[in-house]
């Protein structure tokens, strides 16, 4: 019999020091990861920062007073990546939560309810590429081709150059964003929607309250936990958002559709700006934390739960 | 059925009943086709495209087809697959994707499922520090990494392969496989794990032949999330795909879009290609990918 099953052992005796019942070479398991984080992922991260502030605090006071295609503040309503990317936060993440409820609610009043939803989660599934091409396509100019123009056509309206024109591009970008995301939205807020008591809904119906009121006073309240969680990852989404910018519009016309993710990589890699873009790289990440404590909270709540 | 029941539920009885109770609920399903069509027509129009003549869909939209105009090809396939359109076909770059994604999906799967194992089963010094610790990383914008990174990759002599990329999806899957992965572990029963022990086997034997085998739901998710992941991902690739030739089909459909950005035979082709991976995994295993999806949207 070797050391390593003795029953004393087994039933947890520490064999030497801290290390509890097992033995210290089994935390080799965790090496591979370990190093893997340190090397590629931990020592980056620093490495940005230092970068970033080279020289000093010159990227950061270009970026927020000098650079308009990252913040302008000088027209109204303002313009830049920065105040791009605050649209998205509000309408895109809004948009999403109320097509996303309005659907799980309507289909779970449907005996087609698993068809609908899985049509509204197919986009999950799509590259933010091929989403892309699929409503550049939807947005074409032409209104003998695109589809869009060719529905306002019928009734009279002249086609809109929806991702040429800075008046309509960052709303026709949204769309195609909302349009990708509900599908997420739906399936979480449905499942929470199950956990609502139909004897509650009942009570409501029979106490003459109408579906309206159902859902902003019942629903909604009880819904409250589910929504911000799922409103938290749409914003920690969007505000990484670059695949659909990249593939439906590169930030323009004349960069007013640029989002930081965008700016980013266009400032680091295309105009090879190293420092500058480590500086949007760290901006980002600063938008992030408020968002991120918000999470890490969530995931404490959910072990207590548990 | 109880009278509690019929006087709560007031369930319809006559055909009248039934009939009000549809015309009352003709709102919600007219409701929903609507939005079933909105969720459907934009891809299903990309695809009806993907297959005309070019010359037709420059002049008519695809919507014609309902009208007659019912001409279709395989043309544009051909095209996108064999020609070296954007410096590389689409074939190529279709294998190139798999080459990408195969290992950055089977790699941080398997390096994840050990850290994890040990996360939930093995004591160790700072376990618990260092499990925050990654917890923590998987808030990390991979921005925040990717300029040091291509000089890292410059210096090791890596640009050029695909090691930068397999590296990269692979650490960046770390944080949430190890997540995802240690709280399925801990659910599993403790007994069976002691029992194990006492009959002497060892740690790599109880991960192997008791951990693995039983968290096939989990580890299924967690492939699946990350595959689609590395198969739908642009921006890694765009920085450390090598070039010209192992571009993988998103980066080369973004050339598309920059050398055809009207021409809808091409890109609807293109883009189909890179869909009909996921999609495919989307209705075969539909249920481990909505899971994977649902615990992913974490990352």
């Amino acid at each position: 019999m070797t050391a390593a099953t003795t029953p004393a052992e087994a039933v947890g005796q520490p064999r030497r020091g801290f290390t509890g019942g097992w033995s210290l070479g089994a935390s080799l398991f965790v090496a591979p990861a370990v190093f893997l984080l340190a090397v590629f992922l931990l020592y980056p991260v620093v490495t940005t920062v230092i970068l970033s502030f080279e020289p000093g605090l010159n990227n950061y006071i270009r970026l927020l007073t000098a650079d308009p295609k990252f913040l302008d503040l000088g027209s109204f309503p303002p313009r830049g990546a920065l105040f791009n990317n605050l649209l998205w936060v509000v309408f895109y993440t809004g948009g999403c939560i109320v097509a996303g409820l309005l659907v799980a609610v309507m289909a779970t009043r449907v005996r087609y309810e698993a068809v609908i939803k899985a049509i509204v989660f197919i986009p999950q599934a799509i590259a933010a590429v091929a989403l892309g091409v699929i409503w550049r396509f939807v947005y074409f100019p032409d209104e003998r081709t695109g589809l869009l123009n060719a529905v306002l056509g019928v009734g009279g309206i002249d086609p809109i150059s929806w991702l040429g024109s800075q008046s309509w591009v960052n709303a026709s970008l949204i769309v195609a964003g909302i349009w990708g995301s509900v599908g997420f939205v739906t399936v979480i807020l449905s499942a929470a929607l199950k956990g609502i008591s139909t004897e509650i809904l009942e009570a409501a119906r029979v106490d003459g309250a109408t579906e309206s009121q159902i859902l902003r006073r019942i629903i909604v309240p009880m819904l409250s936990l589910p929504i911000s969680v799922v409103a938290v990852t749409l914003v920690i989404n969007v505000i990484k958002l670059f695949d659909l910018i990249y593939t439906m519009t590169q930030g323009g016309p004349a960069n007013a559709s640029r989002t930081i993710a965008f700016s980013m990589y266009q400032d680091a890699f295309a105009s090879r700006n190293f420092d500058y873009g480590a500086a949007i790289a760290v901006i980002m990440m600063i938008i992030l934390i408020p968002v991120m404590i918000f999470n890490v909270r969530r995931f404490r709540a959910e072990k207590v739960i548990q | 059925m109880t009278v509690a029941d019929t006087t709560v539920k007031a369930p319809a009885r006559t055909p009248t009943e039934r009939l009000m109770r549809m015309v009352g609920r003709a709102p919600v399903h007219i409701a929903l086709v609507v939005i079933a069509l909105i969720w459907l027509v934009p891809t299903i129009g990309l695809f009806i495209t993907s297959f005309r003549p070019r010359g037709d869909i420059q002049s008519t939209g695809w919507w014609t087809i309902f009208a007659g105009n019912f001409d279709l090809t395989l043309e544009n396939y051909n095209a996108v697959l064999g020609a070296d359109l954007a410096s590389q076909s689409m074939f190529d770059a279709f294998l190139n994707t798999l080459q990408i994604t195969i290992p950055s999906t089977i790699i941080p799967l398997f390096l994840a499922s050990l850290a994890a194992f040990a996360f939930a089963w093995v004591k160790f010094p700072f376990r618990d520090t260092l499990f925050l610790s990654i917890i923590a990383m998987l808030l990390v914008p991979i921005q925040m990494t990717l300029i040091p990174l291509s000089q890292l990759f410059r210096e090791l002599g890596l640009i050029g392969t695909f090691f930068p990329i397999w590296i990269i999806h692979t650490t960046f899957a770390l944080p949430f496989g190890i997540f995802l992965l240690r709280n399925f572990f801990i659910t599993l029963p403790k007994d069976l794990i002691e029992a194990a022990r006492i009959d002497g086997a060892s740690t790599f034997s109880i991960f192997r032949q008791i951990v693995l085998p039983l968290s096939v739901p989990a580890l299924a998710s967690y492939a699946i999330f990350q595959f689609l992941w590395v198969w739908n991902d642009l921006l890694v690739a765009l920085v450390f795909a090598p070039r010209p030739a192992g571009l993988p089909m998103t980066t080369q459909v973004g050339a598309l879009l920059g050398t055809y950005g009207t021409e809808w035979d091409i890109l609807a082709a293109a883009s189909f290609l890179i869909m009909v991976v996921p999609l495919a995994v989307f209705f075969s295993l539909q249920r481990f990918f909505v899971q994977g999806l649902l615990a992913g949207s974490v990352k």
